[in-house]
């Protein structure tokens, strides 16, 4: 459990946040620029100073009214935006900085095994300045994670990077995340990262926490998922995956008792799958619809609906125990005289879950702890 | 090639250059570091006062020495009994009259070269566990040493011609305080001294250039390490 109450006056910036999250995971803070984000994580880390409050991670108190642990007596693994690898030192010296200052007693992250891990093989000869932005983030993870830390910041470690070196750095996130049982907190801005990542989501705004939880159920949140951009609207569900990838290339999800079927290769039964369904991808009807090319045609109950701008409305469809979220247009509504209560079947193409489906721990994982 | 008391003026030169130096290169890291990262009240003073020896009169600054480390003055005459050290009319007195001089030309260039370092760096370095001076000496000041480089190197370069603060501080005494510029001078008050002058000159120019030669190819040398 992290357990954070912090003020922090920086200028006309006032920071009030609070909140607690399970540990170990990864608790995203989300939330526009200037929202606080990086402010909150620097008075984590005890970068910042605070004006008053507590952070507490599991049994230790890192800040209250009477302690204030520095910096570099926290533990903390820090990656920042830019890498700040010490050019002074190649890429061997910067893994190596934290390691040799971390207690002897309680390591549990080997050196090979990171170099194995994050693909640094190649690089540890190197020198800083010969690496590219992404290889330069894989080092900084590096020597972040051979710390030891008790805790992992990442203040949007993707964000100085173009989208391309982001799809080949995210991957050894995956993988970091799911091997190592250390509490992570992950800044970003893109909650398509949050996703992919986050088994915890922070929600920040002017300087405030407006809401916490899972990515699910921030999802079905209305008050909450206002804050998430209006296209990325829909239900999420963290599933397990009960068929694996069939030739087709389609593994299939149990909800109750209908089936969800989608595109995710190389996926095998047991599979943890966090899926979001856009509610723009899915499709009311009132009558069952026959000889389609969609591959899911899933049986349930409209439960309620919401406004959802001047031309839609939000649907909130219940099948086997999940929520689905539909937008549709207000005249299809009206239409189809759709009503909380009623019986509906909602479409969904298994090919709309291209990129939104992701991996959160392959079955039988068992992650190194702390 | 040389006579005897040529040799000499180029010994004492080298010895009070590299003397001034060594004194006063951890007090110039110290007030750089002041001026760049500390916020204190006196900070501005402080900037003025370490500027001083730019624009006084060399003279000025041999006389405040003289009236302070003199025989007499409160400090030499504390350092000459706690110490038995003598300032006044010696080779030390040299160097200190010469690493006042030089000193704001010091801390100038290592105070650009902290600049330029980014305190993110050493934030980074004390996430990974370093403690202040740890951190200090294992990231701030090897990413300084090309400025710390520079500035000892201009000081020295300075240092070897220091004329006017010290010979009002320590005079002219050959074997003790006697450097290059002070034999050459002696040697241009003295009637046929023109072609001993001649010889100093040159010999004075020589040391010059080789500094800066080798000033050139060692910052070379540490840049090439610093970014590999």
């Amino acid at each position: 459990m992290i357990d954070a109450d912090l003020s922090v006056v920086r200028g006309d910036f006032r920071l009030e946040a609070r909140f607690s999250a399970p540990t170990p995971g990864v608790i995203a803070l989300f939330g526009a620029s200037g929202a606080g984000k990086s402010t909150l994580v620097n008075a984590i880390a005890g970068l910042t100073p605070v004006a008053s409050g507590h952070v507490r991670i599991d049994a230790t108190t890192w800040r209250d009214a009477r302690t204030d642990v520095p910096a570099e007596r926290r533990r903390i693994g820090y990656v920042f935006q830019d890498a700040r690898l010490f050019p002074h030192l190649g890429v061997l010296g910067n893994l190596a900085y934290g390691e040799r200052r971390a207690p002897a007693a309680g390591r549990f992250v080997a050196r090979a095994e990171v170099v194995a891990l994050l693909g640094l093989t190649d690089l540890l000869a190197r020198g800083v300045q010969q690496l590219s932005g992404g290889e330069r983030q894989r080092v900084a993870l590096g020597r972040a994670l051979l710390s030891q830390p008790r805790l992992l910041l990442l203040d949007e470690p993707l964000a100085a990077l173009d989208v391309a070196r982001r799809e080949e750095v995210l991957p050894y996130l995956e993988r970091l995340r799911d091997r190592y049982a250390i509490p992570m907190l992950y800044v970003s801005h893109q909650y398509e990262e949050v996703l992919r990542l986050a088994t915890h989501v922070v929600l920040l705004a002017a300087g405030r926490v407006i809401g916490t939880g899972t990515p699910a159920a921030i999802s079905l949140d209305p008050r909450l998922r206002r804050h998430i951009a209006p296209e990325a609207v829909g239900a999420v569900l963290d599933v397990e995956v009960t068929e694996g990838a069939a030739a087709s290339g389609l593994v299939t999800v149990a909800l109750g008792a209908e089936r969800l079927r989608l595109v995710a290769r190389g996926v095998a039964a047991g599979a943890r799958l966090r899926v979001q369904v856009l509610a723009r991808d899915v499709i009311l009807a009132t009558e069952a619809p026959r000889a389609l090319s969609v591959r899911n045609l899933l049986h349930g109950t409209l439960a309620a609906l919401e406004e959802d701008g001047p031309d839609h409305v939000l649907a909130s469809v219940e099948v086997g125990g999940a929520r689905l979220l539909a937008r549709i247009t207000r005249e299809a509504r009206s239409e189809l005289g759709l009503e909380p209560g009623r019986a509906v079947w909602a479409l969904v193409k298994a090919a709309s879950f291209q990129g939104h489906a992701f991996l959160h721990g392959a079955p039988h994982a068992q992650p190194v702890r702390p | 090639m040389l006579t005897a008391a040529e040799w000499e003026a180029l010994r004492l030169s080298l010895a009070v250059a590299v003397r001034s130096v060594l004194m006063s290169l951890p007090l110039a890291i110290a007030v750089a570091w002041l001026l760049v990262r500390a916020r204190f009240a006196g900070r501005t003073v402080l900037d003025a006062f370490v500027h001083l020896p730019l624009v006084l009169p060399p003279v000025v600054v041999g006389y405040v020495l003289l009236l302070l480390f003199g025989v007499r003055g409160p400090a030499g005459a504390w350092l000459n009994a706690q110490f038995g050290v003598r300032l006044a009319f010696t080779t030390a007195g040299a160097a200190l009259a010469t690493a006042v001089m030089g000193f704001p030309l010091m801390v100038r260039a290592i105070r650009l070269a902290l600049e330029a370092v980014n305190p993110g760096l050493e934030e980074a370095a004390r996430t990974l566990g370093a403690g202040p001076l740890d951190r200090f000496c294992t990231v701030t000041l090897p990413l300084m040493a090309p400025g710390i480089l520079a500035g000892a190197v201009t000081a020295f370069a300075a240092g070897l011609g220091e004329f006017g603060a010290v010979i009002t501080f320590v005079g002219n005494i050959p074997g003790e305080t006697r450097t290059l510029p002070l034999a050459l001078y002696t040697a241009l008050q003295t009637p046929d001294g023109d072609a001993l002058a001649a010889r100093l000159a040159l010999l004075s120019f020589g040391l010059g250039a080789l500094g800066l030669l080798a000033a050139e190819f060692l910052a070379r040398r540490l840049r090439a390490r610093l970014s590999r």
